[in-house]
């Protein structure tokens, strides 16, 4: 069958039971490539949205003054890529959520980066073993990292203080003792949720308690789903519990629901939530809208104590069909430089120094940047909690795994937030969630192998 | 005589079949547009649809022919079944409630006189918003604690249910939400009753019918036409509903969180999640294939028996 007409069964499947949807190749021109430093290049997923974004472009742009560049603006989407492909008109570069680079590769929609890292010497060894698990499949490297996003543990100390507590009081390896303690700082009278206890943000972090406890969710070249295992189900069941306790899902997710993570009235301030493990990235909003909140940052901890965070992120891949694999390649190279992340980090430096906020921090997913952006661009606020907050995330960086590439990645995910969502809603027990959560992962997994 | 009376006649019917032949020609040629862009957009990706739904296909790599393993599948996945099973009933649900109550606001606004205009307009507003807003408009509208619904519902001394978490309240929660929608439905029905002829009622009420026995009698017979058109509209939008719960379920993240249920699982958010998440393009073929044949049969099943009460104006009863 025919690119054309595979084209045109993509579009078909669509004219049958729902009304078209857009979908944006990487653009009729030939790259005319051959050389890195010259032809089109497009690429697709990403976004000139902050100073991060295009202080890097403008570094490519001035380096390879050659490269007629065209960035198709906007969030990754799966049915725009994949029309793009199917219609033999992909572009050149995608940037995507590393979780989903193993399904695309195992596919062969995207190409091995093996040629593009020895060519353009970019040294792997300088990125995150988090971040290069997720990119690397089988062995061959199919894309370029970028950002490590962590989870660590946020506590309201003042709530904290009107239990009588203290942030060391809040001891995430005793798992025995989490009950007792989300009792004490919870607030439910007459079955209305009006302060959540702790928060176990489950379904999304359900691989980090399972990891807290001793057990990894899908084996590490990402073909096996290990959901039955004990300590998994331990991890909902504890998860789980700790939201009943406080109403019910229903009522702990409306109330969580209504949350604003983004302004000044977020949960820290309106003292909504007392201990809550989360991304990196709260720390801005709270420096930015809360600065004078008596915020704690904890490492998320396993049972024994010691610090573990799940690491997230995204990454550039080549297309397969891609016009200007060359200059891809440079232009990857370049984006995940350390120089380059250098320049990005001054110029967010700048930015928030201009607008009088506190610059916390860039997490590139490159050990190397990192380094030298807190060595040479990072100066601590003043704000002893904010400060102690950066350190503790630099640690979680160091302590961060991520869920491996999969071949059928999504359908793992599916299978597993299912279970928990499944368990949440009061449909089924842990255990059972999990044993049917295992069944279909494998086979997703056993098909994809195929 | 023959001679003389057929003769001129056969130029005549030579002219006549030349002009409908020209007529013809002109009507295609206006018509190419259309008939180009059915074939292309249409027509062929419904075939090559069909053909897809005999492989197993993931986009990027050249279809495999696999018979009717598509098929089989489809008939023995839960998911599929559990999907299709709360599309019924949300289509069950849906449409007499669209039905009842446009026709209630319909009957409504004909009799509200000067000011119809604006109200028709205030009905008709929500159809403008954008599907992805109503969505996130109606998780904060439908929110355990703090939802207007429920507040509403506390008013009266009536504990509210967990509309967007509890399985079985969500699908009741998602009907509710359809309902801000049917202005379409109201003004259709505003056109009808506004066509029944006004000496009909008179006639009926000179032979002692009153306010019911005229509904019954007069406007629903009159207005058959239109019940009957938006039963097959409404019905068949119903089947095919995806954008509104896929924001609020399975859509940002931002807004859905991750949790979704399976109680929210419409059989084109399946088929979308099968396509373009898991790349199984075969299965989604063959997917949209089994609604295109119920969707078929519904509508014949409905087009069958509703010839029998629809009304239509100037044929013979």
């Amino acid at each position: 069958m025919s690119r054309k007409l595979r084209a045109t069964a993509l579009a078909g499947v669509l004219t049958l039971a729902i009304s078209g949807c857009g979908g944006v190749g990487g653009g009729g021109d030939s790259g005319g490539g051959g050389a890195e430093g010259s032809g089109a290049l497009s690429t697709m997923g990403f976004s000139l949205s902050d100073e991060i974004a295009t202080t890097r472009v403008d570094a490519f742009k001035r380096d390879h003054g050659d490269v007629r560049l065209t960035i198709t603006e906007g969030a990754f989407d799966e049915q725009q890529f994949l029309s793009a492909v199917a219609s033999g008109n992909p572009p050149d570069l995608v940037y995507m959520d590393r979780k989903l680079i193993g399904t695309y590769a195992e596919r062969g929609s995207i190409q091995p980066l093996t040629d593009c890292v020895e060519k353009q010497r970019v040294d792997m060894a300088e990125y995150r073993q988090s971040a290069r698990e997720q990119v690397t499949l089988d062995g061959t490297v199919y894309g370029i990292p970028e950002f490590s996003q962590v989870r660590v543990l946020y506590l309201n100390e003042a709530l904290l203080k009107r239990a009588g507590l203290g942030a060391d009081d809040v001891n995430l390896a005793d798992w025995a003792g989490l009950p007792a303690l989300n009792a004490r700082l919870a607030a439910v009278s007459g079955g209305r949720l009006s302060r959540i206890g702790i928060d176990p943000k489950i379904p999304e972090f359900l691989p980090m308690w399972a990891k807290a406890n001793g057990a990894d969710m899908i084996s590490a070249d990402g073909t096996r789903a290990n959901l039955t295992d004990p300590k998994v189900v331990e991890a909902l069941t504890t998860g789980v519990g700790l939201i009943q306790a406080q109403g019910g899902w229903g009522k702990f997710k409306s109330f969580r629901d209504t949350f604003d993570f983004f302004g000044a009235q977020n949960p820290l301030a309106k003292n909504q939530i007392a201990a809550w493990p989360m991304e990196e990235w709260f720390l801005n909003q709270a420096a930015k809208n809360s600065p004078d909140a008596e915020l704690v940052v904890k490492p998320f901890v396993d049972r024994q104590g010691k610090p573990l965070s799940l690491s997230s992120g995204q990454a550039w891949v080549v297309t397969k069909g891609a016009k200007n694999p060359e200059a891809a390649c440079a232009f990857v190279k370049q984006m995940t430089a350390t120089d380059t992340w250098l320049a990005a980090a001054r110029a967010r430096a700048e930015a928030r120094k201009a607008a009088n906020l506190p610059f916390t921090g860039l997490w590139t997913g490159n050990t190397t940047a990192d380094k030298k952006i807190f060595d040479e661009v990072y100066k601590p606020t003043g704000n002893k909690r904010f400060d102690d907050a950066v350190q503790t995330i630099r640690q979680a960086q160091d302590a961060a795994f991520a869920m491996p590439a999969s071949p059928a990645g999504a359908e793992f995910d599916k299978a597993w937030t299912d279970a928990v969502n499944r368990v949440l809603s009061g449909q089924e027990q842990p255990a059972q969630a999990l044993d049917r959560a295992q069944r279909e992962a494998t086979a997703a997994l056993d098909k994809a192998a195929d | 005589m023959a001679t003389t009376t057929v003769t001129p006649a056969v130029p005549g019917r030579r002219r006549r079949a030349s002009l409908a032949r020209r007529e013809a020609r002109w009507a295609y040629l206006f018509l190419a547009p259309w008939i180009v862009g059915f074939l292309a957009f249409t027509a062929g990706p419904m075939i090559a649809s069909l053909w897809l739904s005999f492989t197993e296909y993931d986009v990027i790599n050249s279809p495999r022919f696999t018979g009717l393993d598509n098929y089989r599948q489809l008939m023995s996945d839960p998911q599929v079944a559990r999907s299709l099973g709360n599309t019924v009933y949300y289509t069950a649900l849906h449409v007499p409630l669209v039905m009842a109550i446009s026709l209630g606001l319909a009957l409504l606004l004909k009799r509200v006189g000067r000011l119809s205009g604006f109200f028709r307009t205030v009905f008709y507003l929500p159809v403008m918003t954008p599907a992805v807003a109503v969505g996130i408009l109606f998780l904060l509208l439908l929110n355990t604690q703090d939802g207007l619904i429920n507040r509403g519902l506390a008013l009266v001394g009536i504990d509210g249910p967990s509309w967007t978490t509890d399985p079985d309240w969500v699908m009741p929660g998602i009907v509710l939400m359809s309902l801000w929608s049917l202005g379409s439905t109201v003004i259709i029905y505003l056109a009808a009753l506004q066509g029944v002829p006004r000496d009909l009622y008179e006639a009926a009420q000179l032979d002692g019918a009153g306010a019911w026995a005229r509904f019954r009698h007069v406007t629903l017979p009159m207005i058959s036409g239109a019940l009957f058109f938006t039963l097959i509209v409404n019905t068949i939008a119903s089947l095919q509903m995806f954008t509104e719960v896929y924001t609020m379920y399975f859509g940002n993240r931002q807004t859905a969180g991750s949790f979704s249920s399976d109680a929210a699982s419409f059989y084109v958010i399946h088929l979308f999640r099968e396509a373009f998440q898991f790349l199984h393009m075969g299965f989604a073929s063959a997917m949209a294939w089994l609604l295109f044949l119920i969707i078929l049969v519904i509508t014949l099943v409905q087009v069958k028996l509703g010839n029998r009460f629809v009304y239509y104006e100037g044929e013979d009863r």
